[in-house]
């Protein structure tokens, strides 16, 4: 057990090694650093001198462990067109994209179990028929599209909420919320519903996948034939049994949903992280592209590795075969 | 089902003369026998063949050529669809801010969409076979290293490493490249995002196929590896590799599309579906809903239609659901 954890850290470090190396190439070599700080008409000597000064005249290698000791202390240089540096910008900005990403995999948690249920239990009703048929549009239709049909049903036709923006936030220490006010609620809701409608059908595909696995089991059979309710039965023994592949996938999919942001906090313009990362890509700003891959990176491979230690300890039958294996 | 009442020799053995040709035997395979009874397939088929041909010959069927300014006039600009009270003429499905018929638009981008989603689907196949090929047929540490960077890359959502490699190709060439070389970058950005799967599938099915004796009489022969490879192994590999390519038609679109949305894909001088809908996103609080929502339908319908290929031809394709 201790090996395999040992192993899965290493392999995870390993992982962010390469990341940092990609994300220091193209700090170093996609953009000049010099040319985007300095005036046109800087002569050739001064240039030296700055790139001197910052020290891209040592060895790669040099460079690569300086930009790699910055980063694990959060310094990541500074943005090309904010002229700030790129962790407080960052940092200004995630409170917005994590409220978004939690609230969007509640959302889809919630609702996804839900609708899955009921479609495995209710399978030949119609309704069920209709969330399958939904489900199949809903994982062809592009996230941007969903975003602009909502807007233009709840802003533009209706009124009843905001296309853009986080409305009012309330602020504490470095964390701003949205939670607090009706305005940042109510501009919270379009966009949740945006991000977390693919991880919705996601998740309601598989617990009905695995209700209708479950529900053929053994065990349910013996429970039907002690007489509990139908009631327990599928909500105290079926249920519970198909929530343990339910959750591990909702939290790897977490990485994705803040990636996915970006898409999300560019049409509702939400103030988040990936907004800044598409206007990092629309404006070349190297710095801002890196330090965000590196963040994002961060997050995938802490929750991976989370997750795959929790599931071990929550499942004793895997523990077994990664004895055997090693 | 088929396969109980008529006993059927081995579908995959090349006949050169006795049977009849390859029109004929695709005629009686049972992928067309499950083709013909599935409706909604032959729906989803027709659907992206029209959405092809519309593609391909959007130059005859427009009613003008949406990008050449002189066919322009700002007398016809914010036109309603025809079906509306304010539609005029030539305008089927109405005009956008300059005076380009929304139709003409979609036809042209619909061009662009596709051509980025083939490109895209060819170039990430030829990578994904390759590396696979070699992962699975040289073994050892290649395979190791291959395996590793997919693993790894599996890990990210295909948006973030195409929205990466757009911006450090941006940042290399420059700010100013002019729409064909956008469009290369973009096939580019696609490609490096979906070959894992292609290189995943075709490293198991080399694995197997490597030990079987028809690979060990080639090379007994002395059939060079390259050789034995791709034309002995390869074949036996292709049924998942069309199935893969499918559904990744529809990712490439999906992901070209919400790159030009973002601003990180075509520009507005050659714009592709995506592109549209970012244009047309800017007038929907003004009213002129069908700037933004015939581009948005067009994609939306183009995808569903090829989902519904890719699930079938899967289903088709693998005996056990049979």
């Amino acid at each position: 057990m201790l090996a395999f954890t040992l192993r899965r850290a290493f392999q995870a470090i390993g992982v962010m090694i390469a990341v940092g190396i990609i994300s220091f190439s193209m700090f170093r070599f996609a953009g000049d650093p010099v040319n985007q700080m300095v005036a046109l008409d800087t002569s050739a000597a001064e240039r030296a001198e700055i790139r001197k000064s910052l020290g891209l005249d040592d060895p790669v290698p040099l460079q690569f462990a300086r930009y790699f000791g910055n980063a694990v202390q959060f310094k990541f240089g500074v943005s090309y067109q904010f002229r700030q540096p790129v962790a407080s910008l960052l940092k200004e900005r995630m409170p917005a994209t994590l409220e978004l990403a939690i609230c969007a995999t509640i959302l889809a948690m919630v609702f996804g179990i839900l609708m899955g249920v009921y479609s495995a239990l209710r399978r030949d009703t119609f309704f069920a028929k209709v969330l399958q048929a939904v489900s199949l549009i809903g994982i062809s239709l592009p996230t941007f599209l969903i975003g602009i049909l909502l807007i233009y049903l709840f802003a533009v036709v209706l009124g009843w909420l905001p296309s853009f923006g986080r409305g009012e936030v309330v602020r504490f220490g470095w964390w701003t919320t949205g939670l607090l006010t009706v305005s940042g609620l109510k501009a919270l809701i379009l966009p949740s519903i945006t991000l977390g409608l693919f991880q919705m059908t996601l998740i309601m595909r598989l617990v009905r996948a695995e209700m209708l696995e479950v529900l053929r089991t053994d065990y349910i059979r013996f429970a039907r034939a002690r007489g509990l309710t139908t009631r327990a039965i599928h909500f105290g023994h079926a249920l519970k049994n198909t929530l343990v592949p339910v959750i591990t996938v909702a939290g790897l999919q977490f990485g994705s949903v803040i990636a996915f942001a970006i898409i999300t906090e560019t049409v509702f313009q939400w103030p988040g992280m990936g907004l800044l990362f598409v206007q990092a890509v629309q404006n070349v700003d190297i710095p801002i592209m890196a330090a965000y891959l590196l963040m994002v990176s961060l997050i995938f491979v802490t929750i991976n590795l989370v997750v795959d230690i929790l599931y071990t300890v929550v499942d004793p039958r895997l523990r077994s075969t990664i004895g055997r294996a090693t | 089902m088929s396969d109980v009442a008529v006993p059927k020799a081995e579908p995959s053995v090349p006949r050169a003369k006795a049977t009849p040709g390859w029109f004929g035997r695709a005629l009686e395979s049972d992928i067309f026998y499950s083709f013909r009874r599935s409706r909604l397939t032959m729906v989803a088929a027709a659907v992206t063949l029209l959405f092809f041909l519309l593609a391909i010959f959007a130059s005859v069927i427009s009613v003008q050529n949406p990008f050449d300014p002189a066919q322009l006039q700002l007398m016809n600009s914010r036109i309603a669809p025809l079906w509306t009270a304010d539609g005029q003429s030539p305008f089927l499905l109405g005009t956008d801010e300059q005076g380009r018929d929304v139709f003409s638009a979609i036809l042209y981008g619909m061009r662009i969409s596709l051509a980025v989603g083939v490109l895209g689907v060819l170039f990430s196949g030829a990578l994904g076979i390759l590396l696979g090929l070699i992962a699975g047929y040289v073994g050892g540490a290649v395979d190791g290293l291959i395996m590793r960077i997919a693993d790894v890359q599996l890990t990210f959502p295909a948006i973030l490493i195409a929205l990466l490699v757009n911006g450090v190709a941006k940042s290399v060439f420059g700010n100013r490249l002019d729409a064909m070389s956008t469009l290369a970058v973009l096939v580019f950005a696609i490609g490096l995002c979906f070959w894992v799967q292609y290189a995943r599938t075709v490293r198991g099915s080399v694995m197997v196929e490597k030990s079987k004796d028809y690979v060990a009489a080639a090379q007994l022969i002395g059939l060079p590896t390259p050789v034995i490879m791709w034309r002995h192994v390869l074949p036996n590999a292709m049924g998942p590799i069309l199935v893969i390519a499918t559904i990744n038609l529809a990712l490439a679109v999906i992901t070209e599309a919400t790159l030009s949305f973002l601003g990180a894909g075509m520009p507005d001088t050659m714009p592709s579906l995506g592109t549209l809908i970012r244009i047309g996103n800017n007038y929907l609080f003004s009213g002129e809903w069908w700037i933004v929502a015939f581009p948005g339908l067009a994609l939306a319908t183009l995808i569903l239609s090829i989902n519904l290929l890719g699930d079938w031809l899967r289903d088709a394709l693998n005996p056990q659901l049979r």
